[in-house]
């Protein structure tokens, strides 16, 4: 393997990991039904929220190609086939994939 | 040691057709290929997922590195987009934490915090008793982590017949399957405010400083959810 990547690929884990390692110690620390519980619970779902439309909204990659009007109407499509499906989720994901490559490789 | 019961219990979770096998799957298997683009080679491709296992992370890091950034840069790059990882090990572990399991469990099972485990432990704690909990959770968090390692070695070796389409193709089912569980599993006001303020905020702040619009949208988002339920509870 090449010294750099290793590194590359040992500080990347240093990085995750030192956030899962102190959410673990934080934890011990913290009862199920206290309100700092509860906050840390609203803050996961909406960091994560945040990410999710950062993805979608500032993608990086392969996706920042996609025009951004194509992009929503695959991703409102999706979350419209999400629920007409009884909130399947294989369904929209599969779709989305499918779809979002047809239409770059025939229409764009 | 491990409650074999709920460990298979948990392992199995990926086995139904709703599970996140198929997206995750197809998330890191975009990444292998991706891996292999940028000068990786197989050993490396499955050491990063392996030891990583946090797709955003990974991408932050593939990026950092096609522009020529540093260690550091790699570090704080990495680390900006995966401290959602601390709050996501602090809302989860209380819910497993019991006096008859050992330490080392919640200290090596943390490596399984990745959104596709948390919603489904999310989902599913209620059904297993408190003590077996931790089990059942190395169960899910194994099952998800061998999918991401596996799909990562067939990315990497698919990659030469992955055209820019179906690489596109790939990019968006990471954001689509994560979208849709979240959009799932919106139940209380809470969570449902947590959830639509961080859509919005997180993009918002991205005007302000891309690098830090997910945590700082985020806390925002979250801290003002969090006093909207408590007002709407009270």
């Amino acid at each position: 393997m090449t010294t750099n990547i290793v590194l590359a690929i040992l500080i990347t884990s240093l990085a995750t990991f030192s956030s899962r390692f102190l959410g673990v110690i934080t934890a011990e620390k913290i009862k199920e039904n206290s309100k700092i519980f509860r906050w840390f619970n609203c803050l996961a779902y909406s960091t994560l929220a945040a990410l999710i439309s950062r993805i979608i909204i500032f993608p990086s990659g392969v996706l920042s190609e996609v025009d951004y009007l194509i992009r929503f109407i695959v991703i409102i499509a999706s979350v419209l086939i999400f629920y007409l499906t009884k909130k399947n989720l294989v369904y929209p994901t599969i779709f989305s994939a499918i779809i979002l490559a047809l239409i770059n490789s025939y229409i764009v | 040691m491990i409650n074999s019961k709920y460990f298979f219990k948990g392992l199995g979770c990926v086995k139904s057709f709703d599970s996140p096998a198929i997206a995750l799957g197809c998330c890191m298997a975009a990444i292998g290929a991706l891996f292999k683009n940028i000068g990786f080679n197989l050993q490396e491709s499955v050491f990063s997922t392996f030891l990583t296992y946090a797709l955003p992370g990974s991408l932050a890091m593939a990026e950092t590195m096609i522009i020529g950034g540093s260690l550091l840069n790699i570090f704080f790059a990495v680390w900006l987009v995966n401290s959602r990882l601390y709050p996501m090990t602090v809302s989860l572990m209380p819910l497993m934490m019991h006096d008859s399991q050992p330490k080392w469990k919640y200290y090596i099972s943390c490596h399984f915090v990745a959104v596709s485990a948390w919603l489904i432990m999310q989902k599913n704690y209620r059904s297993i008793s408190k003590e077996n909990r931790i089990d059942y959770w190395m169960g899910v968090g194994t099952a998800t982590w061998s999918i991401a390692i596996i799909a990562t070695l067939i990315g990497f070796i698919a990659a030469d017949y992955l055209n820019k389409d179906i690489m596109i193709g790939l990019a968006i089912v990471n954001p689509i399957y994560f979208m849709c569980m979240m959009i799932g599993s919106m139940k209380t006001f809470q969570i449902n405010s947590s959830i639509i303020l961080g859509f919005v905020l997180g993009p918002s702040f991205y005007f302000i400083s891309p690098e830090w619009c997910i945590l700082f949208g985020g806390f925002i988002a979250g801290t003002v959810a969090f006093f909207l339920g408590e007002k709407n509870d009270n």
